[in-house]
């Protein structure tokens, strides 16, 4: 990022800290987890140990960092390198991200960046047309189906957490994840010590992955005399009938006609249904135990928005809940070809204009590398 | 472990004579090893030979528990083995040994479960379970109930698709098993456990009519190949496969496939590899050696094998990922490129 940028967005991340602390939530155990910071244009710093909440905001306020994370795991010896932390066990955490969903809207709010000219394009390019390079970036600004088509995949995961894993609602959050979709951390004792082979197992649960016909009834042999599960069973049992059949009234119809086409059939079915009630988390997240994970609260540099708690689902906006940076009027260029609506105002399009908009606006366009400061 | 917990009969030491008890028992009754030593208890030593060979050859040894009598024959020659099997320390004899007899204990385990549901008498053995293995199983209708993360810590050690907790009836934090499953699931730390508890006893001096046999295990043992080198470098995926092997289990044929074609990419030879399949139920040496030659292209065609890919694997169940595989799309690649550290 180019200095003038970067001395705008850490101004503004600046600011954040020192009037929005309150919103910092840190997990439990703080002196036992790892906190890891980056710095615009710096590296990444892991195995910090922090003391207690004071130190914590010492540092954001020292350092402004880009970007703060914190470990699900608890260790002994946060500090030491890996091999000698001294693992004690990690929360579950699952990343729902709306780039992993396929959604169709993708498409429209997708632009392609080129790493050598910086031009910018609606949807994906592979030649640079100013300049010929080869070279791209993706960049998707933040998108009002993609933000209610995650929140559908955070009901499935919280539903699966409560009823299937006996996760109480207190023990789980709910986040924004600052960019583009949600992460949800449950704290609960019975899972804390799971490595992460048994992470992998229950993620498969999660996402409905690895299910076979038995489970359900269906046999490979003699597979007349199967039978199908009940809607109101509970866990995948009953999700599965409630999604082959729709109604009671059609189950008799719908599970004949299910029985008769046998067991490849229903494996081809059980794929099908993965994706409408399988929660889609990136599997890779939980079943890392020793990862560092966006520290709730704390400001995402891939936008300038918050990952900020979620306490009611259906009514949170991220394009006015998560957007706190601050308001005073910055001059940029601005080169972006979608528009978005911020706190109620809509921005853009923009094809190498000079604008004045509010720093928090700035800082997004920045953020995603498609405005720069006069 | 606390003593008299457990409280077991002399029928239920015959049938778990790892338990601490059994021990307790042969003192209040007597027994002595100088008095087992005199020729006339050398039905008893080779009972307790034969209970080590049977083990060794992957078999379970079967007990005539239909007669009381025949009891105190089935603890001490238990014993006696451990015995004979510490005298000849042997580490793949003792795991074979060990394996075997929770295999055997298994069995009773299941049936005890399964006989005793109706009168109400679970006691001992969800208490062998929750007492060895710190699992709490309740008792819910026909089905034994379990938490998920202790479902989860055992299950994941098997390969077969009906282990995986998304085929599994699974409801407010618990997990639905039937008597046989229950089982199956501490069968490898029944295993572990009386493998502990032979490397944890102390050898006393053994009598003079023991020390043919443990001549004998020394041969015996010969005939098994050590456990092979397993680096410490390789994916999840491949020391999986290797632990179940070593173990005398069962392994698919996808997952021999990957350790052969895994090994062979890492430039070993099929010399080295074939002594890995030595301990699988059905080994055959030649047949081993075939396919290994098959695999690797210097048989046949000559048509080279590829180690499959990571995405194949995960459907076969094969793959137990950890951060370290992040990024990389064929276990060859592991340790290769650096995972992610962040989001
Ligand atoms: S990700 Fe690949 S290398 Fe890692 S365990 Fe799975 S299959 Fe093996
Ligand atoms: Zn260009
Ligand atoms: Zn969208």
């Amino acid at each position: 990022m180019i200095e003038k940028n970067s001395a705008l967005v850490e101004n503004a991340i600046k600011e954040y800290y020192f009037n929005h602390f309150d919103l910092i939530c840190v997990p439990p155990k703080i002196s036992q987890r790892e906190f890891g910071y980056q710095k615009i244009n710096g590296g990444m710093i892991r195995h910090v140990a922090i003391k207690d909440i004071k130190e914590l905001h010492l540092l954001l306020m020292q350092e402004t960092p880009s970007d703060v994370y914190c470990s699900n795991a608890y260790y002994s010896f946060p500090n030491m390198p890996m091999s000698e932390k001294d693992w004690k066990g990690a929360d579950l955490i699952f990343d729902i991200d709306a780039k992993d969903l396929a959604l169709p809207c993708r498409n429209d709010h997708s632009v392609s960046r080129c790493s050598a000219c910086n031009d910018v394009i609606l949807g994906k390019q592979n030649v640079c047309t100013k300049c010929g390079s080869t070279k791209s970036e993706t960049v998707s600004v933040t998108c009002k189906n993609c933000i209610e088509e995650s929140k559908k995949e955070v009901k499935k995961l919280v539903r699966i957490l409560v009823d299937d894993l006996g996760i109480k609602n207190e023990e789980i959050e709910v986040y924004f994840s600052g960019n583009e979709g949600f992460h949800v951390r449950a704290i609960n004792s019975n899972y804390e010590v799971l490595g992460s082979q048994e992470r992998a197992d229950l993620v498969d649960y999660i996402m409905f992955n690895g299910a076979i016909p038995e489970t359900f009834g269906i046999k490979k042999q003699n597979n007349s005399k199967s039978t199908l599960p009940e809607m109101g069973e509970l866990g995948w049992r009953g999700r599965a009938a409630l999604a082959l059949f729709g109604s009671k009234s059609k189950a008799p119809k719908v599970s004949r006609q299910v029985i008769l086409d046998g067991y490849s059939a229903f494996q081809i079915r059980l794929e099908g249904m993965r994706q409408t009630i399988g929660a889609r988390v990136d599997p890779k997240v939980t079943m890392d135990i020793h990862r560092v994970f966006r520290l709730e609260g704390s400001i995402n540099s891939k936008s300038g928005f918050s990952k900020i708690k979620c306490e009611n689902l259906d009514s949170f906006d991220p394009f006015l809940n998560a957007c706190l940076l601050g308001e005073e009027k910055v001059d940029i260029v601005a080169n972006c070809p979608v528009s978005i609506r911020l706190k109620n105002k809509k921005y853009g399009p923009y094809a190498n204009e000079r604008t004045s908009v509010p720093k928090y606006t700035a800082v997004y366009m920045i953020c995603k590398g498609l405005a720069s400061v006069i | 472990m606390k003593r008299n917990v457990l409280q077991p009969g002399i029928m239920d030491l015959a049938k778990y004579p790892f338990l601490a008890e059994a021990g307790d028992y042969l003192r209040d009754k007597g027994f002595n090893l100088e008095q087992l030593g005199h020729p006339d208890w050398a039905p008893l030593v080779e009972k307790a030979y034969g209970r080590i060979v049977v083990a060794s050859s992957g078999q379970i040894y079967g007990s005539e528990l239909e007669r009381l009598e025949n009891a105190d024959m089935e603890i001490l020659s238990f014993i006696v083995a451990v015995i004979l099997l510490k005298a000849a320390g042997i580490h793949t004899l003792t795991r074979r040994f060990s394996l075997a007899e929770a295999r055997r204990a298994e069995k009773y385990l299941q049936q005890d479960l399964w006989s005793s549901k109706d009168k109400k008498n679970l006691d001992l053995p969800l208490k062998i379970i929750q007492e060895l293995f710190g699992v709490q199983v309740t008792v819910e209708n026909d089905e034994f109930v379990i938490k998920v993360a202790d479902y989860l810590q055992r299950a994941v050690h098997f390969h077969e698709k009906e282990w995986k907790l998304v085929n599994r009836r699974v409801q407010h934090g618990f997990v639905y098993l039937t008597a046989h499953e229950t089982v199956r699931l501490i069968r490898t730390e029944l295993g572990q456990y009386i493998n502990s508890k032979i490397q944890s006893i102390t050898l006393p001096a053994i009598p003079d009519t023991f020390k043919v046999r443990v001549q004998d295990l020394v041969l015996l043992a010969s005939k098994f190949s050590d456990a092979p080198v397993v680096s410490s470098d390789y994916p999840p995926c491949v020391k999986h496969a290797i632990e179940v092997l070593e173990k005398g289990e069962n392994l698919p044929h996808s997952g021999r496939f990957l350790l052969a074609t895994y090994l062979l990419a890492r430039g070993q030879t099929t010399d080295q590899i074939a002594p890995l399949f030595k301990n699988a139920p059905d080994y055959n040496e030649r047949i081993t050696r075939y396919q290994l030659e098959h695999i690797s292209g210097s048989s046949g065609k000559g048509t080279k094998y590829q180690c499959p890919s990571c995405n194949k694997l995960r459907s076969e169940n094969l793959c137990f990922a950890i951060p370290a595989c992040d990024g990389i799309i064929n276990p060859i690649q592991f340790g290769k490129k650096r995972g992610k550290t962040n989001d």
